[in-house]
């Protein structure tokens, strides 16, 4: 009987398989009597080499440099005749293996936390690798993201960055967590790599490991304890799905050949490759919060210029419309002091940080300006949290100082939303962000999954509001996309176009389906199921009109 | 005993990449080579463990041995490696 547990779902797609947890460190057992010294060596060392082995195949499937460095570094500490030598000490001295592992670990952790700076921050690497030679004592899986060689779900409290560097797509096809929120680290990796994930989903607690499960990442239904029916049939219509979209390439475009835009959400420059393979036609949405999380210090002038520079070099001749930094809220930065905002959402978030720390949106303006004075993409550049004209003009006036010739504002507020024709008077474009957007228009938390009805994109009164700023687009002949969840929902996609919508921005895997979907209507098809999608009592009765 | 005394050249120190690229050097030498800094004892230049836990920086003076045949040239290669800024060679 499968159970059904909902979350928020963060990444569209519904996908099917096993459940597996990432698995937390491995207390240590009560210690045991060892009688056969040698054969306690042999599992002991048995331990570490597998250790080992598991590191150089990461490394080797790793397909960023400095990732597989860094497991290959890991790999050679494990893989010592010191350490060897320690471990076999400590068992002739009486220990079992796991304490003897624990114990040769622990001489060299005190020489790394004595020597300070670099060295003891290697400390993590020798624990990590001591809890992992002792998983594998207790035939417990190795701490981390599980690496079976099949396809799998994962399921997470939350991830964190260091989780998920080299988290392998092939094996993972969906991401299920406990807590989080539609823009939590989760929803971020979810969206770049393109798997279907669910967040804020407490019912997965009670989902053990191996359990089948069924995860659709639009409506954010997971259900527990399905049957391989399931699986094969969910499977099945993914890979048809994906074959059908992508027989077409090119730009995007109606069936009776109205452009629209198809633009990809990137991080950093590793997403690049992807959005290529989906034939973007450029980057609707670079975030730059990646950068900035985690830091106890912004980063500097330099370090920015050098990873705007990554992005824009990888899309020379493209349109790469890049965030300035969308700080605060559910991102809290530690540079910037944000504790105690009683209400983090309606705080000061976005670029309202500029009220507070205007040098932080300087420095980011010269560094987007000398990074692309150094390339050859077509940057605009964007603001997030925009709600007036004062604050649109400002920012507009920013942009044009810092030598940059593209600035518009994203529509996440629906006072913003209401005055698009106003902001259109004094920025180029605007771009739609709907997740925020409807938090803002239905008073409805997004971290909330009592509430995930009122965040439906298909709420009318979105549609509406989304209709408001498409009307302004056209009368001003100036382009306003959507780069929020929304744009990668096929059935949406004419929607959204009708209502006047020019580039629709999304995590690069979603692009194939959206280019189908729109090839399969024409222009005047679009704006008509547009005006009937407003004019719907409900989100149901929208979703009707196309499925 | 054939003995080297060399200065660490590698900008950050002995570590990170440059301690790999020594211990791997180390571990193809053909002799059992030790390394050590000041009046520490010796250690494996083939243990990676051993050779981070030296907190050798950039300037550290550290003491190669080695004993046995082909010892002189192993240990001038291996000398020569940690004389190298080994941070700036990403060739």
């Amino acid at each position: 009987m499968a159970e059904v547990l909902t979350g928020i779902g963060v990444c569209a797609g519904t996908v099917a398989g096993p459940l597996l947890w990432i698995a937390g460190a491995p207390a240590l057992p009560a210690p045991t009597t060892v009688t056969d010294t040698e054969a306690e060596v042999a599992r002991a060392e048995a331990a570490l080499a597998s250790v080992v082995a598991e590191l150089e195949r990461r490394a080797d499937r790793a397909t960023d440099g400095t990732i597989a460095e860094v497991l290959r570094a890991e790999a050679m500490m494990a893989d010592d005749d010191m350490l060897r030598e320690g471990v076999r000490e400590q068992i002739e001295a009486g220990q079992d293996a796991s304490h003897a592992i624990d114990g040769a670990f622990a001489s060299f952790r005190e020489a790394f936390t004595a020597a300070g700076g670099y060295l003891a921050e290697r400390v993590a690497d020798l624990d990590d690798l001591r809890d992992r030679a002792v998983a594998v004592l207790l035939g417990l899986p190795m701490p981390g993201v599980p690496s079976p060689g099949h396809p799998y779900v994962l399921a997470a409290r939350d991830l964190a960055p260091a989780d998920t560097a080299d988290l392998d797509p092939d094996q993972v096809v969906a991401l299920v967590t406990e807590v989080g929120g539609p823009t939590s680290h989760t929803a971020i990796l979810a969206r770049a790599l393109g798997l279907p994930a669910v967040v804020a989903c407490p019912g997965v607690l009670a989902v053990p490991d191996g359990t089948l499960v069924l995860v659709d990442g639009a409506t954010g239904r997971v259900e527990a304890g399905v049957d391989e029916v399931t699986v094969k049939a969910a499977t099945e219509a993914a890979r048809q799905a994906s074959e059908a979209a992508s027989g077409l390439t090119g730009p995007g475009e109606t069936a009776d050949g109205y452009g629209v835009k198809l633009l990809a959400n990137v991080g950093s420059a590793k997403n690049v490759p992807a959005a290529d393979e989906a034939h973007a036609e450029g980057v609707g949405l670079f975030r730059t919060e990646l950068l900035f999380l985690d830091r106890a210090q912004e980063p500097t002038h330099d370090e920015q210029v050098a990873a705007y520079r990554e992005v824009f070099t990888a899309m020379t001749g493209r349109r790469v419309v890049i965030r300035t930094l969308d700080a605060g809220a559910d991102k809290p930065l530690p540079f910037l002091n944000q504790d105690g905002e009683p209400n983090p959402a309606l705080g000061v978030r976005g670029l309202r940080v500029a009220r507070q720390r205007p040098q932080v949106l300087t420095t980011q303006l010269a560094a987007i300006a000398e990074a692309r004075a150094q390339t050859g993409a077509d940057v605009w550049v964007m603001a997030p949290m925009v709600s007036t004209l004062p604050e649109a003009k400002e920012f507009a006036e920013a942009v044009y100082a810092a030598g940059l010739p593209k600035a518009g504002v994203m529509i996440e507020v629906p006072a913003a939303a209401l005055r698009a024709a106003d902001l259109l008077g004094v920025v180029d474009f605007l771009s739609i962000g709907t997740n925020d957007l409807s938090q803002y228009t239905f008073a409805a938390d997004r971290m909330c999954g009592d509430l995930a009805d009122l965040l439906d994109v298909w709420q009318p009164a979105l549609l509406q509001l989304i209709g408001i700023c498409g009307e302004a687009g056209r009368a001003a002949g100036k382009p306003v996309g959507v780069c929020g969840e929304a744009a990668a929902d096929p059935l949406l996609a004419p929607i959204l176009v009708g209502l006047g919508v020019t580039s629709l921005s999304m995590s690069p895997r979603a692009i194939p389906q959206v280019r189908a979907a729109l090839a399969a209507r024409t222009e005047a098809d679009c704006r008509r199921l547009a005006e009937q999608a407003v004019a719907a009592p409900d989100a149901a009765g929208a979703r009707a009109l196309v499925s | 005993m054939p003995t080297r005394t060399v200065t660490v050249g590698s900008a950050t120190g002995l570590h990170a990449r440059p301690a790999k690229i020594f211990v791997e050097a180390a571990a193809k030498a053909p002799v059992k080579v030790t390394i050590r800094s000041g009046d520490r004892k010796p250690v494996p230049a083939k243990s990676m463990l051993s050779v981070l836990a030296l907190g050798a920086k950039h300037g550290t003076e550290v003491i190669l041995e080695a004993e046995g045949e082909g010892a002189d040239e192993a240990l001038d290669s291996l000398a020569e490696l940690l004389a190298k800024d080994l941070d700036a060679d990403h060739g």
